[in-house]
């Protein structure tokens, strides 16, 4: 219990691998001994490592679900509104809720509407912009972007514990391990 | 047995990626072009050039602000013009990023990862390009935002009924979409830029473009989903781009416009024109760059491909448009044709003929499609193609309808000429510019067409 003392101290301890395929394997192998608060960090996407990490579902779909439907209605809810009671004109007696001439306007508001919500929303749920992330302080950190992935075990997580912790990722044979300072 | 897969497919065709590439080498020799590399004196010359006409492009835009619209050719009944023909080329010229970028994706078609960042840049140029069009044909510019619906104090609102108020939607969402898509494209990428560049200064800028991007797990799961639905949207917005610009001619009933073809064989001419300008633009670039690694000889057979079908489509419109009119019976649709054949534009006409439907039958050649100097050539070839088809549609179209008492000609003053050319140097400056300051293949999506990449059991 003497470390619960020095864990709020460290964001977490981080382990460096050369490959995608080492890099799954610990994300498994530290899911398995019970660690939730971890994420794993690679040049490019691998959806094996966030499987591996217990994240299997994101938001993002439903929010571009919703930012469509949004947009379509409103699209078609501003043409609806102009034409039949903000300021009906009579256009060769068409009816003035001409509506087949109001599904291209209403169908790009959708495609408008699904895509900026679902870019505001990615970066929203990802915590973006974040210029500062104590990870940055790890100098080894900085080859993520090129060719080396990282897995981060959180202090917070209720199982970290800095030498148990590190013990463990020692036995996943890294590259490196680095503590990571707030 | 993957290996000797892998060896049975390099015969067939050239490799997407040429083989010893790893994670260092895809990294640098993209980031190399814009930090290490020193400016040299070709690249200084295209930025020349384009500059020097983007200087043309703000004497002729300030002479028509001064003096209006009447500096131009167009006149009843010609009124669109080369604005028009301008515009519609131009965004045709950038459907092909968004085909490379958000189709080929769906498809899953890998080859795209390494020509679709900068089909995309080539996209939100060609449609910066485009939109400044319909602004400077509207006469007052300045009055733009009439378009768009919003409370004003004079009670008017757009018509909703018209082609051409779906084209602001259409246009906008456009530009919109192409954008937001090329920048979450390459977020991971500045990323990337930050860690390598070694100016303090470079690295601030690069590390605020890329927000702070870490690579984290959860970022890259509900990054992918969002790219590829980006995708999936992108896929029918850039159809309906340019069937909305076909329908500012089909809902009219001028003979020559008024026709139920004109959506697909707008859509297949767009995407046939912007091949041909990834040809033009890629094909110097690799060489120029030392990208052939990257952009192998199979992105510019698959681009030759692509144009070989697309043009056949368009050709088929062609062959289309001429037999409906003369199946319909009407006189005036017939007239159109006959005067489109043999009429004072069939120099137009029949050039459009020969440069989008002959000439590039020589794809079917493979030989030629190995040759990245017919390639180039055919490209060109198809590019002033396809600008012809436009003024063809327009000009054709417009300055014989129904009353011979308001026939007219049209003839492009120099003005026309220097905005089209100017539009050309704000393209062309654009292009260098980015070379240098954005990776120009995407880095990330490199990293996975890596043997290296993948994760084994």
């Amino acid at each position: 219990m003497s470390h619960a003392m020095t864990a709020p101290s460290i964001y977490g301890l981080v382990a460096e691998f050369e490959t995608p395929t080492d890099l799954v394997k610990a994300c498994k192998a530290a899911y398995a001994e019970g660690y939730r608060e971890m994420d794993a960090y690679s040049p490019f996407p691998i959806e094996e490592a966030s499987e591996a990490i217990g994240f299997h579902k994101s938001a993002v779909p439903l929010i571009v679900l919703v930012g469509g439907i949004l947009g379509g209605l409103s699209g078609f809810g501003l043409q609806y509104w102009i034409n039949v009671i903000a300021y009906p004109l009579n256009i060769g007696g068409k009816p003035f809720n001409s509506w087949p001439a109001f599904i291209v306007p209403s169908f790009e508001m959708t495609i408008l509407f699904a895509g900026l919500s679902g870019v505001f929303g990615m970066f929203a749920l990802n915590g973006l912009p974040r210029p500062y992330h104590p990870l940055f302080h790890v100098d080894r950190f900085s080859k993520v972007t090129r060719n080396r992935f990282f897995l981060c075990v959180e202090s917070t997580d209720p199982k970290f514990d800095l030498t148990g912790t590190q013990q463990f990722m020692e036995r996943l044979k890294p590259l490196s391990i680095s503590e990571v300072p707030h | 047995m993957a290996a000797e897969e892998n060896n049975l497919a390099l015969l067939e065709e050239p490799p997407v990626l040429s083989p010893g590439q790893t994670f260092d080498s895809v990294t640098d020799t993209i980031t190399d072009v814009v930090l290490k590399r020193p400016i040299g004196m070709a690249w200084l010359g295209g930025l020349a050039v384009g500059v020097g006409l983007l200087g043309l492009l703000g004497m002729a835009v300030t002479w028509l602000l001064l003096r209006g619209v009447g500096i131009w050719g167009i006149n009843v009944p010609v009124a669109w013009g080369f604005a028009i023909i301008n515009f519609v080329w131009w965004i045709g010229i950038g459907h092909a990023g968004t085909l490379i970028s958000a189709i080929l994706l769906l498809f899953k078609q890998t080859w795209r990862n390494s020509i679709n960042r900068f089909a995309e840049a080539m996209t939100l140029f060609a449609v910066a390009c485009a939109g400044m069009f319909p602004l400077l044909h509207m006469g007052r510019p300045w009055l733009g935002y009439w378009m768009f619906p919003y409370p004003n104090s004079m009670g008017v609102w757009p018509q909703f009924r018209s082609p051409l108020v779906w084209d602001v939607f259409a246009v906008s969402t456009y530009a919109t979409i192409s954008a937001v898509f090329w920048f979450v494209g390459l977020v991971p990428d500045f990323a990337t830029m930050r860690e390598e560049a070694t100016h303090p200064v470079a690295r601030k800028i690069y590390g605020m473009l890329s927000l702070g991007w870490r690579g984290s797990a959860r970022h890259w799961t509900r990054y992918e989903a969002l790219y590829i639905l980006l995708a999936g949207i992108s896929t029918p917005l850039v159809l309906s781009v340019h069937t909305v610009v076909s329908f500012d001619f089909a809902v009219a009933i001028v003979p020559g416009w008024h026709t139920t073809i004109f959506p697909p064989y707008f859509v297949a001419g767009a995407i046939y024109s912007g091949f041909a300008m990834v040809l033009v633009l890629a094909i110097p670039i690799r060489k120029y760059y030392g990208l052939e690694g990257m952009i192998t000889m199979r992105h510019l057979q698959n681009a030759a491909k692509i144009m070989l079908a697309t043009g056949l489509i368009v050709g088929y419109g062609y062959f289309f448009e001429t037999f409906v009119a003369l199946y319909s019976g009407s006189t005036y649709e017939r007239f159109m044709i006959h005067n489109r054949w043999f009429g004072p534009y069939a120099w137009a006409y029949w050039s459009l003929i020969l440069f989008n439907i002959l000439i590039p039958q020589v794809l079917w050649w493979p030989k030629i499609r190995a040759s990245t100097s017919w390639l180039f050539f055919i490209s060109l070839i198809v590019l002033v193609g396809m600008w012809l088809e436009r003024f063809v549609i327009i000009v054709t179209s417009l300055h014989r309808d129904y009353l011979p008492s308001s026939w007219g000609h049209y003839t492009p003053t120099r003005w026309d000429w220097a905005t089209y050319m100017g539009t050309i140097g704000l393209f062309t400056a654009a292009i260098f510019v980015f070379i240098r300051i954005v990776p120009a293949i995407s880095i990330f999506e490199m990293r996975m067409l890596l043997p290296q990449s993948e994760v084994k059991e």
